[in-house]
């Protein structure tokens, strides 16, 4: 932490926010704003006369609130900057008539209540996004009475309790009486691994938690478990799991040296936990799942394993930068086992508890593969813009705003119908998967070196002898292609009437394209693409399964066997699947008679041109 | 744009046996031979080798060609080879484009002679009707800017903040809390080594 704020080349702005980023790779302009401090970061020595002169005391964040600190404060004793600052909700010195106390003593006068946040604007070539985590708010999981009882308490207050710069000195006691507790339990997954309940949300002051496995709880425990048995040998410590995930290099260690240490780890979590009003200890019900039998236990204190969640304030930086979250509301990356550290938003990279919760020593690796894989743009003096990109014909353009909606990059501007004003696609953020010229009813986007017209004329090409003996496939470059050729390398055998289509992603094709087979005498159409989730183009491909659906409808309506239009999802490693699906397009294309075929033909004859 | 007096060259590879032991290459350089709009055809033993180069770098000389099909193994593979090797002799890269007559075809349908060559043929057809609509694209080049912005000073943000400094990039390091160090500083000890997180 200290490198940080000595390193030359390292302008640390904190107590600060982004206000707005815009541009592209290479080419990030930037607007932050630092709020004010009221006391010169550069001039303050950090020696504290002022916070003992302070006559306002507030709960102390820094300590989970087990302490308190003034108005005037220091975040804790090795903060970088070594710098204090004033809450100005607190203080009162808004009125220097009311109170000025701490610049009374200020040796060095270096607090002003004058001073006014500072807006500070730079340029960027890339983008690391650390954002990191929150905590799970347990309050909503009214069974462990988190607040109710004050002996339950969480993780990190744990942390600051057991903690020699903590509020207690690194003695270990219990809220209520300041005793030492002996028995002690931990609870797990509270807040993680959690199914929906119907009702309430999974976060917030009512939440009940996440489906999703917290990472680092489990280990987090067991090294709390063998901290505890360190100061204290005598404490009888229970843990209460649903499964321990010691998955990582030394784990497995760790959490065998807890368990020969004599801390029993039951498998099973607690339904309820109930206060001795006597003894404020705490008496919880829990069935043991590996007997099936139901225990009551009695502890001092008992300490709730918390799961990470996504920051309150990540939307802000969602929205500057045009990034997704997963399911479970941390950051979309690019690829998941390909691309983990790049955003979808090109020069945009992830590190740490951002894209998913992770531990310390995953984080730091992360962050360095971040600043490794920003290095590759930083290290040049221009970069290449990729040339497969959309371009809308201005002429065309009706201006609707399909294509707007459907980018996932939302690399495309204007669309808009009440304003008049015609969609525009900046190059520099297209990625080119084609999926607004799909959407497009009106022809006007052209993506470049996957034209239309390149497409038609292979689908002629491909359809131009014996179309009925034929499958035309679509399979995008990244996962079914790639899939296809995983098949050859694998020497995969399948019957021989496919002709590929080679698009960069399912969603560049057009509904057009699959009539246009269809009524060019194709038995078979397959559309082909990455799984959900692993589209390289963030979702293109849901918008290929509305896309595929409507069509099979259409195709119903007009009298056309919908299951002739088959959509599969193959990724790379798929060979297997690949051949198999050829096989299987195969017995449906000897189910199409020549005379389908021609029936085809005759009813899609009306259908507007391509 | 599609137009008459284009002058496609279609480089037919037989990759050793592994095209060539399904696929009669021969064959399906006879067929590209009359698609139209191509003016010159052969068949290579390896195309992807510097001889085999060499030969699509002469041909686009002496027979002026304006576009060339690659008949050969997967464009995830070799695409951006025979790219760099089309335009060593000033073609642009987009104007090459290829037919996968190994991944798609010799090595899934081995054995069945007839059935390989006549599916390379029509593959051979679709690159060459692809290839007439070519056209030539240029790589935009923006500038980049030195520095990057790092977006939270937790444990991630500092290591990459000093990964970035120390290789001896610019670094702007904001941190919404008065202090960095973020959740991390709050703990006492970390696993697995149980050392001090500050």
């Amino acid at each position: 932490m200290m490198d940080v704020g000595r390193h030359p080349k390292i302008n640390l702005m904190t107590y600060s926010q982004v206000e707005s980023i815009s541009g592209y790779v290479g080419n990030f302009s930037v607007r932050v704003r630092k709020k004010t401090r009221y006391v010169d970061e550069d001039a303050c020595t950090a020696c504290g006369d002022c916070a003992v002169a302070c006559p306002v005391t507030a709960p102390d964040e820094f300590q989970g609130g087990l302490s308190t600190r003034k108005a005037i404060y220091i975040p804790f004793p090795q903060a970088v900057p070594s710098a204090y600052l004033i809450n100005a909700d607190e203080c009162l010195g808004n009125n220097p008539i009311a109170c000025g106390k701490c610049r009374d003593v200020c040796d060095k006068d270096c607090i002003d209540f004058d001073t006014q946040d500072e807006v500070v604007e730079f340029d960027a070539g890339t983008v690391i996004v650390a954002t990191g985590l929150d905590i799970f708010d347990p309050t909503g999981l009214s069974e462990y009475g988190y607040t109710r009882y004050e002996n339950v308490i969480t993780s990190l207050e744990f942390e600051r309790l057991i903690s020699s710069s903590g509020p207690t000195e690194g003695h270990f006691v219990r809220p209520t009486d300041l005793q030492r507790p002996q028995r002690i339990g931990f609870i797990q997954c509270v807040g993680s691994r959690t199914l929906p309940t119907p009702g309430f949300p999974s976060q917030g002051a009512n939440g009940r938690g996440h489906p999703y496995c917290s990472n680092i709880c489990c280990m987090n425990t067991v090294k709390d478990s063998l901290l505890l048995l360190d100061h204290y040998p005598d404490t009888d410590i229970t843990v209460y799991y649903t499964d321990v995930r010691a998955f990582g290099k030394g784990f497995e260690d760790l959490y065998r040296r807890s368990k020969e240490s004599g801390v029993k780890y039951m498998r099973g979590l607690p339904g309820q936990i109930l206060e001795d009003p006597a003894t404020r200890n705490l008496r919880l019900m829990v069935e043991n799942t590996m007997t099936g039998e139901l225990e009551t236990n009695e502890h001092e204190m008992i300490v709730l394993s918390l799961g990470l969640v996504p920051p309150e304030d990540q939307d802000l930086v969602k929205q500057l930068l045009t990034l997704s979250t997963t399911e479970d509301g941390f950051f979309l990356e690019s690829h998941p086992k390909l691309k983990p550290v790049d955003a979808p938003t090109r020069g945009v990279f992830f590190a740490g508890c951002a894209e998913a919760p992770k531990d310390v020593k995953d984080s730091v690796t992360q962050a360095s593969a971040a600043a490794a894989r920003a290095q590759i743009i930083l290290n040049q003096p221009t970069i290449q813009l990729e040339p497969v990109v959309a371009w809308v014909d201005p002429e065309l353009c009706t201006p609707c705003g399909r294509c707007v909606r459907v980018c996932p990059f939302h690399a495309i501007t204007g669309g808009d119908a009440k304003q008049k004003i015609k969609a525009t696609v900046i190059e520099a953020m297209c990625q080119g998967c084609g999926t607004c010229a799909a959407e497009c009813n009106f022809s006007a986007i052209t993506i470049r070196h996957f034209t239309d017209q390149q497409i038609i004329a292979q689908i002629d090409a491909a359809l131009a002898h014996h179309p009925h003996q034929k499958i035309l496939a679509f399979a995008c470059n990244w996962c079914s292609y790639a899939g296809a050729d995983l098949a050859g390398v694998s020497r995969l055998q399948y019957p021989p009437n496919a002709r590929v289509i080679h698009t960069m992603c399912s969603g560049r094709v057009d509904p057009d394209f699959v009539l246009y087979s269809f009524q060019k005498g194709a038995a078979v159409v397959l559309v082909s693409g990455c799984h959900f989730g692993d589209c390289h183009y963030i979702d293109a491909n849901h918008h290929t399964a509305k896309r595929i659906e409507r069509l099979r409808s259409q195709l119903e309506r007009k009298g056309v066997r919908p299951e002739r239009l088959h959509l599969e999802w193959v990724s790379a490693a798929e060979g297997q699947k690949w051949a198999q699906l050829m096989r299987e397009l195969e017995e449906l294309r000897q189910s199409v008679t020549l005379e389908e075929v021609q029936d085809t033909t005759e009813l899609l004859r009306s259908r507007r041109k391509v | 744009m599609s137009q008459a007096g284009q002058r496609i060259g279609v480089f037919v590879c037989q990759c050793g046996r592994n095209i060539a032991g399904s696929v009669d290459c021969e064959a399906v350089r006879a067929y590209a031979e009359k698609l139209p709009g191509v003016v010159h055809t052969t068949v290579n033993r390896y195309t992807c080798s510097e001889p085999g180069q060499a030969e699509i770098r002469g041909a686009i000389v002496e027979h002026s060609l304006d576009r060339v099909v690659v008949a050969s193994c997967s464009p995830r593979n070799y695409e951006p080879i025979f790219r760099e090797c089309v335009a060593q002799v000033g073609l642009n890269p987009y104007l090459m484009t290829m037919a996968n007559i190994r991944e798609g075809v010799s090595w899934v349908h081995m054995g069945d002679v007839p059935a390989a060559t006549y599916k390379a043929q029509e593959m051979v057809e679709m690159a060459v009707a692809k290839a007439r609509w070519l056209q030539p694209l240029t790589e935009a080049v923006a500038n980049v800017a030195p520095g990057a912005l790092i977006i939270g000073g937790g444990i991630a943000g500092i290591q990459a903040a000093l990964d970035l400094a120390d290789a001896g990039h610019q670094v702007y390091l904001v941190e919404k809390a008065p202090s960095i160090g973020g959740k991390m500083a709050q703990l006492d000890k970390t696993f697995p080594t149980m050392d001090c997180s500050i």
